[in-house]
């Protein structure tokens, strides 16, 4: 009985340092790719003791996965309409909350894109243009819009290209196999990949909002830390990184917008 | 039932799947009868290369092909000298991809079938005065034909079932390379599970039958002997 005792102390001993820190799983779109690590990583700074797993991925492919049970304990969409859709079916243990406006951009890996405009895509020396997967990416759909609207979509469409999601285009672009990438404004401003080639913002008005919203699954209802990641999502530190990865914050005008 | 993008994928897939078959038993065959037959020290270190794809997950070789492709990857800057085109985003492309990723479906079956013929034949062979080639067409190729059309059948399988590496290069492209298993993947993604059921139902009995043909139809050697 006494070595029962002692191995019953030993095994509560070895899950002491455990016991208190709480851990969640955040699935993120992929254009949350930078600026999600960094709200992390500052987060941790002020909760140590407290483990953040954070999956990038497509917001689509998020939805369909939570559907069927996937151990998501916070879903942060690119498109608002996907969380809503999870909050009907009675999978949210949040309300949904809209935090901020995604744009989009025209990317070169190696040359300057700022001077360039929807209408220079036409050129014969751009072969390719990657844009996300219209089909169910929020960004790629945008994409679509944004070309359909300028009446440039009939003539550029045989040379697009189509990536998974918006990393996948700008993973084209970057290995130069394409061109020109329409991609997320928050993945164009990291240095890593706006090197020396700059962006060109493409006009809000030629494509419908792409407003974000994020959830707080079923499965966290009873996660406190759950809800301390959302509450921190609405502190100055937080919406400072949003800003600067180029996020019009919901509630703000767009004139920040692509100014980091 | 399938929709015209379905069956478009469908075609496209099979046309993949033909083609890499019949360049891989032009390539496949020298490379297996020379493992089968070399007593160099090399041929460890050939059948390791050959046999890697079998490891290595898709998306390593799709991320090397990406680059080896790309303007700037030594089979971009070849192609780019010949033609002036790049590789990725084409049908070419894929069915390069293929070939490195059946590549061992190929080999091994037919490596192995070369084996089991043995010195013997070809001794005899030689001493009626076969050259080596003709003893190669006239007594191996024969012998080792039940290998050729396992080799075959997995090879045309295996490019049948490729997505990693598709999805990674391919870009995507109605009837140049959205293959059966992207358009699946696409439809799942967009949540149009009743499409995405159909295409897939209709894999799944090409897939068993096959199989199917693989291990029913297969003559057994010991009996032929």
């Amino acid at each position: 009985m006494n070595h029962f005792r002692n191995l019953l102390l030993a095994v509560s001993l070895l899950c002491a340092p455990f016991a208190h820190a709480g851990e969640i799983t955040i699935a993120a779109a992929a254009d949350l790719k930078f600026a999600m690590s960094e709200i992390v990583t500052r987060f941790k700074g002020l909760h140590p003791t407290e483990k953040v797993e954070v999956i990038y991925g497509s917001s689509g492919k998020f939805h369909t996965q939570i559907q069927q049970g996937a151990p998501y304990d916070l879903y942060f969409s690119a498109d608002v309409e996907f969380p809503r859709e999870l909050a009907k079916a009675g999978l949210a243990a949040s309300e949904v909350t809209p935090y901020a406006f995604g744009r989009i951009v025209l990317w070169r890996a190696t040359l300057d894109a700022s001077r360039m405009t929807l209408e220079s895509l036409v050129a014969p020396s751009i072969h390719h243009i990657a844009i996300a997967n219209p089909k169910h990416a929020p960004y790629g759909k945008r994409a679509e819009e944004a070309l359909r609207a300028s009446g440039l979509w009939e003539r550029l469409e045989p040379k697009l290209v189509y990536g998974e999601n918006i990393a996948h285009a700008a993973q084209f672009v970057q290995t130069g196999n394409a061109q020109v990438g329409i991609i997320a404004l928050a993945l164009a401003v990291n240095p890593e990949l706006s090197g020396p080639g700059g962006y060109w913002l493409i006009p809000d008005t030629l494509h419908k909002p792409l407003e974000q919203g994020f959830i707080i699954t079923r499965r966290a209802e009873n996660n406190p830390l759950a809800k301390r990641f959302a509450e921190y999502l609405s502190s100055q530190s937080a919406r400072a990184v949003m800003t600067r990865y180029g996020f019009v914050l919901s509630g703000e005008t767009s004139d920040a917008a692509g100014k980091p | 039932m399938l929709t015209e993008n379905d069956w478009q994928a469908l075609w496209l897939t099979v046309r993949l799947a033909g083609i890499v078959t019949l360049i891989l038993l032009l390539i496949g065959t020298p490379i297996a009868w020379w493992l089968a037959r070399t007593k160099r020290r090399w041929k460890g270190a050939i059948g390791a290369v050959v046999a890697l794809p079998l490891v290595l997950p898709p998306s390593v070789l799709g991320f090397y092909l990406l680059l080896a492709m790309g303007p700037n990857g030594p089979v971009g800057k070849f192609t780019q000298m010949l033609g002036g085109t790049l590789l990725p985003f084409s049908f070419w492309g894929l069915v390069v991809a293929s070939v490195f990723y059946s590549l061992p479906f190929m080999v091994q079956p037919l490596q192995s079938a070369f084996e089991a013929v043995g010195d013997r034949p070809l001794e005899v062979a030689a001493t009626l005065r076969a050259s080596p080639l003709d003893a190669f067409f006239s007594v191996a190729v024969p012998l080792a034909a039940p290998g050729f059309l396992t080799a075959s059948i997995l090879t045309f399988a295996h490019t049948v079932g490729e997505f990693g590496v598709v999805l990674m290069i391919g870009g995507n492209l109605p009837g140049v390379t959205r293959v059966a298993s992207v358009q699946i993947y696409d439809h799942v993604e967009a949540l149009e599970y009743m499409q995405a059921h159909r295409l897939s139902a209709v894999m799944l009995v090409f897939s068993f039958f096959v199989l199917l043909a693989l291990y029913a139809w297969r003559p057994n050697p010991k009996k032929e002997r």
